[in-house]
């Protein structure tokens, strides 16, 4: 059997890749990418947890499918705010997404 | 070492070069590409908790939906950010010591957590019951009111996308 501690550090590092692409990345969409690694280590997380320590309840897997849900809708709107961003200035480099700067 | 032990090493380092590969492919396409894989593993390592809905959701939802819509966004948007010149910003070696650091971190955090070792105990039996969890969904008693807020939000998600990204109205 695998051993709690191998999913949790699985679950940071798949987190950490995650946090490197929206920190790093330009172009936004590939920043939706990162959040959508970052927001699946999440997940991993919460099932381990509810696997390892809370199994017969249903908590856990109720955290789960609202996460799901969650980064459902965040990718939608996401991916609809990129699309109106690249239809008004041309471009969905993240640095120049600066229209609301004073 | 088991053998279960030994697919999850594989699974998880498949999982974790393609999740590489997702935020350092210098073609967008291809970071796309290597997310559907990274998702895929995602989902192999759900079934290797024997959570077997979310194994099948994660595929449904993330493979099925997500990462083709983000196909399409990649593919409308492709003209403006050609694939050649930097794909990371200039600052790209602070975030990835912040990553190290975030990483380091929680290393340590989870090192210093009482049940990091002692909890590779016997996963308890019975993992899954679905019947329970559908009626917990339901149930007033359970997470109704949760479950149909998310509801709501995905409502207004699917109104506020449309809105968002329809034609822009002439003035």
């Amino acid at each position: 059997m695998i051993p709690l501690a191998w999913y949790l550090i699985f679950a940071a590092m798949l987190f950490c890749v995650g946090l490197f692409g929206v920190l790093a990345r330009r172009n936004a969409v590939a920043i939706l990418m990162g959040i959508e690694l970052m927001l699946n280590a999440v997940n991993v997380n919460l099932l381990a947890f509810w696997r390892y320590l809370w199994a017969p309840k249903v908590d856990g897997q109720v955290f789960v499918s609202i996460v799901l849900i969650a980064a459902a809708a965040e990718a939608v709107v996401g991916l609809a705010l990129i699309i109106s961003a690249y239809r008004r200035r041309n471009t969905i480099a993240a640095e120049d997404m600066d229209m609301l700067k004073g | 070492m088991s053998a279960l032990q030994i697919i999850f090493l594989v699974i998880g380092a498949l999982t974790l070069a393609s999740a590489v590969m997702v935020v350092t492919a210098r073609k967008i396409m291809h970071a796309a590409l290597w997310l559907v894989l990274a998702l895929g593993g995602v989902a192999a390592v759900f079934a290797t908790l024997e959570a077997s809905f979310f194994a099948v959701m994660q595929v449904v939802v993330y493979i099925g939906a997500i990462a083709i819509l983000i196909i399409f966004a990649v593919m409308l948007t492709r003209k403006v950010m050609e694939d050649t010149g930097p794909q990371v910003n200039r600052s790209w070696p602070w975030a990835l010591l912040a990553c190290l650091g975030v990483l380091a971190g929680l290393v340590y955090l989870l090192s210093n957590w009482g049940g990091f070792l002692t909890a590779a105990r016997a996963i308890p039996e019975g993992g899954e019951n679905l019947v329970q969890f559908g009626q917990a969904l339901t149930s007033p008693s359970g997470f109704v009111v949760p479950f149909e807020v998310a509801s709501i939000l995905l409502v207004a998600a699917l109104v506020g996308a449309i809105y968002v990204a329809g034609e822009p109205r002439e003035k």
